[in-house]
């Protein structure tokens, strides 16, 4: 899977499953700031990490994800280097 | 002590999807009931059920409020948003006001075995997701109201088997009678799910005329053999008299009288003793005469040991005064948690528009119920004074009495 096709797989959850407009998806939005990502939200992220990507998050490791960027990154390294 | 009034209706049920579409069921005796033949797939011994739309609220509640709202749950916001409607109550209202929220509900069951299937087949609770546990709970449906409509009040569940909802109105009433609180929206919800029914199913007390399901609920016919299960949502509005003129709303009805009683005997049959003192705990209440009380919305199911204790026990209360009685459960179904708030909206219609809604099915009477007054046609005629029974598992019961302002 390229980068692109993670990024554009991230947008497609974010709009499909959290209702977020298209134009609200820049890199250096603030995933809580920005796009209204709460909690319980990451609770629901990691389980459609794992329907889309195939691998179980830890909740600590989503610690330093602030930006959208920061997301697209996490998950680049984590699809690209598997820890598990 | 406030008088206690109903300002606002809502519902959403197997004969209609609003006070409109109910009313017109009601008035023309329409019944709800169908068969999922999915049951019979999953060795259900009736498939008979009523049949209630899931509604799809997407773009109407946002992600996270609908994330923990289970099936009950939407058919709850239906109404209550209905109810919040018809009493005139706004956004600004909600936000500005102490208004709380009492609903019965007694089961949640989908969502925990979904769960509960998601966690054998992941082995970790962190892909469960976050909507699991608010749609799992008892209380989720006034965990969940309580943040769609902002309410700052009171804020919690009554779990009374099929007495639910009567009891969560009668709650209500009690706290705005003594002046804890100013406007409560009560209700009840029920699943109609197949998997929230196999249990129930399991205790072979539901009808199995499936060759001919609007027939199947017949209460107090002689030839009944159960109940058909059935659910969706219903809400009163209900508040301070006082409050009510203050903000020049318009009054439907006064609650005046909630009895309540427990049989301390069978878990799943109910007596007569406690059925009785049930009834007239709430006459007592009213500070009424039983003359007064022109209509009975009798709990009977159309289960043959249930319908017989209740025409026993109006007959014990009522005797020769033989005030007009009808199960609308013939129509409905058994709406278990929700009955005893649903029969309060269906009475309140029949109050408004001034006709009886008919016991459909009430072809004979046995020995019991041949001694009651049941109306088996729609009859047109002012009624100002209204008993509703509503009676559960464990031997739960409670009656309420509303009256004509």
């Amino acid at each position: 899977m390229t980068n692109e096709e993670i990024i554009n797989k991230i947008n497609e959850f974010l709009i499909e499953e959290f209702e977020l407009d298209k134009n609200q998806l820049i890199p250096t939005a603030e995933l809580k700031k920005d796009l209204g990502i709460d909690s319980l939200d990451f609770v629901d992220i990691i389980v459609i990490i794992e329907r889309n990507f195939g691998f179980k998050v830890k909740g600590e490791e989503m610690a330093s994800v602030k930006t959208l960027n920061d997301f697209y990154n996490y998950i680049i390294q984590r699809v690209n280097k598997p820890l598990n | 002590m406030n008088r206690v009034v109903i300002t606002g209706t809502g519902i959403y049920s197997c004969i209609g999807k609003n006070i409109d579409e109910v009313k017109h069921s009601l008035y023309n005796g329409i019944s709800g009931i169908g068969v999922d033949p999915k049951r019979k797939e999953m060795g259900f011994r009736s498939s008979l059920t009523g049949i209630v739309e899931r509604p799809n609220l997407k773009g109407i509640l946002d992600r996270r409020m609908r994330v923990g709202l289970p099936e009950q749950g939407e058919y709850a916001y239906l109404s209550t948003a209905e109810a919040l409607k018809n009493a005139g109550i706004d956004d600004d209202y909600l936000s500005t006001h102490e208004i709380g929220i009492i609903f019965g509900n007694d089961s949640s069951t989908d969502p925990v075995i979904e769960t509960l299937d998601l966690l054998r087949e992941k082995k970790d609770t962190m892909l469960l997701g976050s909507g699991c546990i608010f749609k799992s709970m008892n209380s989720t449906v006034t965990m969940n109201l309580s943040v769609i409509f902002k309410l700052k009040g009171i804020n919690f569940t009554v779990s009374g088997a099929c007495a639910s909802g009567s009891h969560a109105i009668g709650l209500g009433y009690l706290m705005i009678k003594s002046g804890l609180q100013e406007m409560i929206v009560c209700g009840g919800a029920q699943e109609v799910s197949m998997l929230s029914m196999a249990s129930f199913d399991a205790l072979s007390a539901f009808s199995i005329n499936e060759n001919d399901p609007t027939k199947a609920a017949r209460p107090f016919d002689k030839d009944r053999d159960g109940l058909v299960p059935s659910g969706g949502a219903a809400t009163v509005i209900i508040e301070s008299y006082d409050n009510a003129i203050k903000r020049g709303a318009n009054i439907l009805a006064e609650i005046i009288g909630y009895g309540f009683s427990s049989n301390g005997e069978h878990i799943s049959q109910s007596n007569v003793d406690g059925l009785t003192r049930s009834m007239k705990n709430s006459i007592k209440d009213a500070g009424i005469s039983l003359q007064d009380i022109d209509y009975i919305n009798a709990h009977a199911t159309s289960t043959p040991h249930g319908d017989m204790s209740e025409a026993i026990a109006i007959n014990d209360v009522f005797g020769e005064i033989r005030p007009y009685v009808s199960s609308t459960k013939s129509m409905t179904g058994h709406e278990c948690w929700m009955a005893g708030a649903s029969e309060i909206v269906y009475s309140l219609i029949m109050m408004k528009n001034s006709f009886i809604a008919p016991n459909i099915n009430f072809k004979n009477p046995d020995q019991y119920s041949e001694k009651l007054n049941i109306v088996n046609h729609t009859l047109n005629k002012e009624i100002n004074v209204i008993l509703s029974n509503s009676f559960g598992f464990g031997g739960t019961n409670s009656s309420l009495i509303i009256r004509k302002v």
